[in-house]
């Protein structure tokens, strides 16, 4: 089954052109590992096929439907804190959230029995009752993590969750999403994650080049050789 | 005595619901500035209100509730220039009241009683006013709490789970709006901001739930202005400065709390 399907997209802001001409498939319960260099618009892709971006040309399709109409089913942790951290409001609170959904105003038992296990299942549930001002980064991307998860997607897209965490956090972290049995869209700067049981490489700036297969097969290609970030993995791939 | 502060005392009580609501919700969202756009734009409803000879909570209500959306509409449209079109909006409301009350044949001391309020001549259908918008509000706060709270530390999240936060954020504004209407004869456009801010900020700091910053929040107003009631009453002084008098004591006492 095709879980997200990304046909001859074309995206520019202002006049532009940040993604020209990406094309992919990526099948239910694949594990996608996204790379590149800053401002080669690995956001900007995530943006789009959460549907908070539109194309200028091409055509995204999550599950078979249209990014608007599949965000119920996906999970998702952003880049930038860009919001309120000041406010007034508990760990807790804020993975509670991923069980909001249209027409439902209330959580259930069921929904705070999720965000418990999520919490444990991360190893945060301590902090469960802390105002979200008082963590440390690293332990704010988690609960982010955490508010992703609870909603149990079929699809869950991550834009660099581990850039705040602790290296055994961070192993945690990927070992949790590689044991994940759900479609999964991770973007990273950190390198590790081609050494994981990644089903798929995009490496992105502007256009997409892309690899399919399983870890540490990178491809022989100048593209991939070009990239300063896998350096240390070009000496087996490259011969150069 | 009791006779004669009984209803300012219910009108700081119902008020009081109104600020530990949407109090508590401009400052988490930091929509203080539009609150001030929207106080200060009202005088345009009253304006025309006067000019017209119709009613005046009805003129406002509907006048706000328009400068709401607008307010909404500029903050979704243009995030990174909205202090400056807020400002605008906030010159326009008032230049039109002003514009219609010069229109306005003789005596304007009305107009005037709402720029700076006077909560010892609340009458008992400012009352049932009050009443009415803050049984709008605790209904609306019931059903809204979790998304509310979510809308104010994320929105785009909120959109990815399938609720409109565009929507949400303008009928928060609508709310904040009628919230003034129904305090401005009280409390006067011009001191609005402060009653409705204070309170919440103190609150703030003292809780790390938002539930608790609105119950405390509405405490603290409440008590502010009946401080300020009695006040007024023994030392025969308009009673809203000194309730802001109060109330800002407080905020500074509280700012130095750790
Ligand atoms: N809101 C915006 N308006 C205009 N240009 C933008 C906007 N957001 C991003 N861009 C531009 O689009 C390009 C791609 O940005 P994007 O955030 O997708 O990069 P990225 O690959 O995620 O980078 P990073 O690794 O730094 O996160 C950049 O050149 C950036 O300047
Ligand atoms: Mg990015």
């Amino acid at each position: 089954m095709k879980a997200v399907e990304v046909k001859n997209l074309y995206f520019k802001y202002n006049k532009e052109w940040i993604l020209e001409n990406i094309n992919f498939i990526l099948n239910d319960k694949e594990f996608l590992a996204i790379i590149g260099p800053n401002g080669g618009g690995k956001t900007t892709l995530l943006k789009l096929i959460l549907g908070f971006l539109k194309p200028n040309k091409g055509e995204i399709k999550i599950y078979g439907k249209f990014p608007k109409q599949a965000r119920k089913i996906i999970g998702y942790v952003p880049q930038h804190i860009s919001f309120s951290i000041d406010i007034p409001i508990t760990v807790f609170d804020i993975v509670l959230q991923g069980r909001l959904k249209k027409g439902k105003f209330f959580y259930s038992k069921i929904d705070k029995q999720k965000a418990t296990e999520v919490l444990e299942k991360l190893h945060i549930y301590y902090l469960k009752d802390k105002r979200i001002k008082d963590l440390s980064g690293g332990e704010r991307q988690k609960v982010l993590i955490a508010r992703a998860l609870v909603s149990e997607p079929k699809l869950l897209i991550m834009d660099e969750p581990t850039s705040a965490i602790d290296p055994r956090g961070q192993t945690e972290i990927l070992d949790l999403i590689e044991s994940l049995n759900v479609t999964r869209i991770v973007v990273s700067h950190d390198i590790k994650i081609l050494l994981r049981k990644v089903d798929k490489i995009a490496y992105i700036h502007k256009k997409a080049i892309f690899h399919e297969g399983p870890k540490l097969n990178i491809p022989k290609d100048k593209h991939f050789c070009e990239i300063e970030l896998i350096n240390f993995l070009k000496d087996e791939n490259c011969g150069i | 005595m009791w006779d004669l502060i009984n209803y300012p005392i219910y009108a700081s009580i119902l008020i009081g619901i109104a600020i530990a609501v949407i109090g508590s919700l401009i400052v988490i969202n930091k929509t203080t500035a539009i609150t001030g756009s929207i106080a200060h734009g009202s005088f345009g409803g009253i304006g025309l209100a006067l000019y017209f000879g119709i009613s005046v909570i009805l003129s406002a209500s509907l006048f706000t509730a328009v400068l709401a959306i607008i307010l909404a509409f500029i903050t979704i449209k243009f995030p990174h220039r909205q202090d400056s079109l807020i400002g605008v909006i906030w010159a326009l409301g008032m230049s039109i009241g002003i514009i219609f009350l010069s229109l306005t044949p003789g005596y304007q001391s009305d107009a005037l009683s709402y720029l700076f309020g006077n909560i010892l001549l609340v009458g008992k259908k400012d009352l049932i006013f009050m009443g009415t918008i803050d049984l709008v509000i605790l209904i609306s706060i019931i059903f809204l709490y979790n998304r509310f709270l979510a809308m104010s530390y994320d929105k785009e999240f909120l959109t990815l789970r399938g609720i409109n936060a565009n929507y949400l954020y303008t009928y928060f504004l609508i709310l904040t709006s009628l919230t003034i209407v129904m305090s401005v004869r009280a409390i006067g456009i011009i001191l609005i901001l402060a009653l409705f801010t204070i309170p919440s900020l103190i609150a703030e700091k003292w809780t790390k739930k938002f539930f608790y910053m609105m119950i405390i929040s509405g405490i603290l107003g409440t008590v502010f202005m009946a401080g300020g009631i009695i006040i007024s009453f023994y030392y025969d002084i308009s009673a809203t400065p000194a309730i802001v008098i109060i109330a800002s004591v407080f905020l500074l006492i509280s700012l130095f709390k750790k």
